[in-house]
C-alpha cells in the first residue's frame, strides 16, 4: 500500500510541472503587453521600457520561463503588481477561506449524494427514485449564480435565518488565526459563538457550491448500486442470510462507490472553478475573488500563482482519492504493484 | 433402517411462475422430490430447465415478480415459502455455482463468512473465529488463520469454492443446497471438491440437494436423481437404476449424449422451448422420437414403476428407434 501511495504521488509531479509551464506560456502568448498594462494608459514609452526591464520582461521567453520555474521551486511567486505585496502571502491568507468552503461543499455533496443515490437505487423506478432524479437534473441544470441569489433572497432577506454575505460577523471578528479555517480556529480558541457564526455564514455558499456535485454523485451512486445489486455475490449473500440493511448499506455500497470516489476527485476541480462565482456573490474572501481581480488587473504573477496552487490542491485531492480507492477495493492497490 | 426417516426436504407439486414481457412463464410445474437425512439427491437438466429457480425456491429467495400458484417446499416440516422461511433459512447451507463471482471482492473472505455465522447464531466473535478456523481446516484450506484476513482475489478458484463450502457449513446446516458447485472449476479441482463434498456429507450426516447438468457428477456423488425437462420432472429414482436403465425418452437420449457413454455424439434434435411458449401436453413431445398424438393432448403425470422410480411417460417401455441411440 505504501508503494502504491508513493507511486501516485510521483505520478502527480510531472502533471504539476506541465501545469507550471503551460500556464506560463498561455499567460504570455495571449495578446497584450503586460508591461504596458502595468504602466497604465498615461505612461510614456520610456516608463513602459523601465517596467519591462524591472520585471525581466525584456528577456527571451525561454529565459523568463526558467527564472519563473526557479522561483516557483523555492516558493517565491513574486510580488503582486496590483497591491505590491508578495503573492505567496496574499494567497496564504485567502486559500484557507476557499478550502474551507470547497471542503464543506464537497463533504455535503458526498454525504447527501451517496445517501440519495442509494435511496434511489433501492427504490428503483419508485417514487424516491423519481424524486432524486428530479433533484439531480435540477441540480445540474440550475446556474449557481442564479441559485445563489435565490437562496440569498429567501433565507437571508425574507426569512432572515442566515447571513447574506461574508465569512463572519464584523462585530464578532475573526478567530485568532492558527489554521486559517474559521471553524477550526474558533474551536481551538473555544469560542462557540464564533464557530456557530462562521458555520451560519458557510451554509448558503456551501449549499450553492455543493448542488451540482451532489447531483452528479447521486447519479453515479445510483447506477453503481443498481449494477452491484445484479452481482452474483449479492444473490449469494441474500441466500446466506445477510440482513437487508447490512446488505444494502455496507455490502453493496462499498462496491458501488468505487466509481463515485473517482468522480469526487474530478468534481473537486469543478468546485474550485465554481467557487470563483460563488465567492463573488457571497463576498467570500477566498482565492476565487482574488483570481477574478488578478485577471481584471492583468496581475499575471498572481494569476500564475493561483493556477499553480489550485493545481497542487487538485493533485493532492486526487492522490487522496486514489488512496481511498485502494482502501475501498484491495484489488486496485494489488494489481498496480 | 426399520422406518425411513422423515425427509429433511420435501418439495411437492411445486409450480413457479414469473411474469415476463412475453407473458407469464411457468418455470416449474408439478415438481416433487424429497431428500432424506444423509442422502445426496441430484437434480439434472439442461440449461433453462428450471434448476436455478428450484434452488431459489428451496432457499426462499425467489426473484421479484415470481409467484407460487401451487405446491409447497417443506424443510423439516416447516413451509419455506410461507411463515417457516426465517426459521428454515438458518439451517440450510448454500453452495453457489461460481466461486469467482459469489464472494464480494472488497471484503475479507473471513469477514464475509463470519457475517453469515453472526446472522445465524449471535455470539462472541472469537468463538465464531475459532469455529471457522476448524471449518477451514475441514475443507482443507492451508493456513486457515491467515486465510481469514485475505481477500477473495488472493485465493484460487478451488480454494474459493472450499471457502464457500465452509460458509455453507458454518450455520451447522441440516440441508446443503449446491447449485452446480463444480461447473466453474477445472476437472482436477472438480474431482477434489466432489470428493470433499461426499466426505463432509457422510461425516456430518447432511442432506444435500445437488443441482447439475452433468450426469457424470451425479453418478459419482448422488444417491438419487431427479431429471428435469422444461420445468417438469421427467424421471426420478435411485441413481444407479436411473443411470443404468433410464426409461423416459428424454433421460435415455440425454444419457446417450454423455461423452463418457456415447459412441456418436448426436445430441437431441430440437431445442428446449422458451418458458413462455411451452407445447401442450408432454413438453418433450415435439422432440421425442416415440411421441404419438396423445402426447400432445394431456400432461403425463409421473407414474411409479417400482423400485422407488417415477417416470412421466406412458410409453416408457417402448423401444427407441435404433438410429437415435446408435
Amino acid at each position: 500500500m505504501a508503494a502504491y501511495v508513493l507511486r501516485r504521488i510521483l505520478l502527480a509531479l510531472p502533471a504539476l510541472f506541465g501545469l507550471v509551464v503551460l500556464s506560463f506560456v498561455l499567460v504570455r502568448i495571449v495578446p497584450g503587453d503586460p508591461a504596458a498594462t502595468l504602466a497604465g494608459d498615461a505612461a510614456t514609452p520610456q516608463q513602459v521600457e523601465e517596467i519591462r526591464a524591472r520585471y525581466g520582461l525584456d528577456r527571451p521567453l525561454a529565459e523568463q520561463l526558467l527564472v519563473h520555474l526557479r522561483q516557483v521551486m523555492t516558493g517565491d511567486f513574486g510580488r503582486s503588481v496590483f497591491s505590491d505585496r508578495p503573492v505567496a502571502e496574499e494567497i496564504g491568507q485567502r486559500l484557507p477561506a476557499t478550502l474551507e468552503l470547497t471542503f464543506c461543499a464537497l463533504a455535503m455533496a458526498t454525504v447527501f449524494g451517496v445517501g440519495l443515490g442509494l435511496a434511489a437505487a433501492l427504490d428503483h423506478n419508485g417514487p424516491v427514485d423519481h424524486l432524486v432524479r428530479l433533484l439531480s437534473v435540477a441540480g445540474l441544470a440550475v446556474a449557481s449564480f442564479w441559485l445563489a441569489i435565490l437562496l440569498q433572497l429567501l433565507f437571508a432577506m425574507d426569512l432572515d435565518l442566515l447571513p447574506l454575505r461574508g465569512r463572519i460577523d464584523v462585530e464578532l471578528g475573526p478567530p485568532a488565526e492558527r489554521t486559517g479555517f474559521f471553524l477550526v480556529d474558533a474551536l481551538l480558541e473555544g469560542r462557540r459563538d464564533r464557530f456557530v457564526d462562521a458555520l451560519r455564514h458557510l451554509v448558503l455558499p456551501a449549499v450553492t457550491l455543493a448542488l451540482p456535485g451532489l447531483a452528479t454523485i447521486a447519479r453515479f451512486t445510483r447506477s453503481g448500486v443498481l449494477e452491484t445489486l445484479q452481482k452474483d455475490f449479492v444473490l449469494y449473500a441474500r441466500a446466506a442470510g445477510y440482513g437487508r440493511f447490512r446488505l444494502a448499506a455496507i455490502y453493496v455500497l462499498r462496491n458501488a462507490v468505487t466509481a463515485t470516489v473517482t468522480q469526487v476527485g474530478l468534481l473537486f476541480g469543478a468546485l474550485i472553478s465554481g467557487a470563483v462565482a460563488v465567492e463573488a456573490i457571497f463576498d467570500w474572501p477566498g482565492i476565487g475573488t482574488y483570481a477574478v481581480r488578478a485577471i481584471l488587473s492583468a496581475d499575471y504573477k498572481a494569476l500564475l500563482a493561483v493556477t499553480l496552487v489550485v493545481g497542487v490542491v487538485y493533485a493532492v485531492v486526487n492522490v487522496l482519492v486514489d488512496v481511498a480507492q485502494g482502501l475501498i477495493d484491495p484489488r486496485v492497490a494489488d494489481t498496480s504493484e | 433402517m426399520a422406518e425411513p426417516a422423515p425427509p429433511t426436504l420435501e418439495v411437492s407439486g411445486l409450480a413457479v411462475e414469473i411474469a415476463t414481457d412475453n407473458g407469464l412463464a411457468r418455470i416449474l410445474d408439478d415438481v416433487a422430490l424429497a431428500v432424506a437425512p444423509g442422502e445426496i439427491a441430484g437434480v439434472v437438466g439442461e440449461s433453462g430447465c428450471g434448476k436455478s429457480t428450484l434452488v431459489r425456491a428451496v432457499l426462499g429467495i425467489l426473484p421479484r415478480g415470481a409467484r407460487v400458484p401451487r405446491g409447497a417446499v417443506l424443510f423439516q416440516g416447516a413451509d419455506i415459502l410461507g411463515d417457516g422461511a426465517a426459521a428454515a433459512r438458518g439451517r440450510i447451507g448454500f453452495i453457489p455455482q461460481d466461486p469467482y463471482l459469489s464472494l464480494n471482492p472488497v471484503f475479507r473472505a473471513g469477514d464475509q463468512i463470519l457475517e453469515i455465522m453472526r446472522r445465524h447464531a449471535p455470539g462472541r466473535r472469537a468463538d465464531h473465529v475459532r469455529r471457522l478456523v476448524d471449518l477451514l481446516r475441514a475443507v482443507q484450506i492451508p493456513e486457515p488463520e491467515a486465510a481469514l484476513a485475505r481477500y477473495p482475489h488472493q485465493f484460487s478458484g478451488g480454494q474459493r469454492q472450499r471457502l464457500l463450502i465452509a460458509a455453507a457449513l458454518s450455520c451447522d446446516p441440516a440441508l446443503v443446497v449446491a447449485d452446480e458447485p463444480t461447473t466453474a472449476l477445472d476437472v482436477t479441482t472438480q474431482r477434489e471438491i466432489l470428493a470433499l463434498l461426499a466426505r463432509l456429507a457422510r461425516e456430518r450426516g447432511l442432506a444435500m440437494l445437488f443441482v447439475t447438468h452433468d450426469f457424470g457428477v451425479v453418478a459419482g456423488l448422488c444417491d438419487s436423481v431427479t431429471v428435469l425437462y422444461a420445468g417438469r420432472v421427467a424421471e426420478a429414482g435411485p441413481v444407479r437404476a436411473v443411470l443404468d436403465e433410464p426409461r423416459h425418452p428424454y433421460a435415455r437420449l440425454l444419457l446417450a449424449c454423455h461423452p463418457d457413454r456415447a459412441t456418436d455424439l448426436a445430441g437431441i434434435p430440437g431445442t428446449v422451448p422458451p418458458a413462455t411458449r411451452q407445447p401442450a401436453g408432454c413438453r418433450f413431445h415435439p422432440r421425442c422420437p416415440i411421441a404419438v398424438a396423445d402426447c400432445a393432448a394431456a400432461v403425463p403425470p409421473p407414474v411409479a414403476i417400482g423400485g422407488g422410480r417415477r417416470v412421466a411417460c406412458p410409453r416408457h417401455d417402448m423401444a427407441l428407434p435404433v438410429a437415435e441411440l446408435a
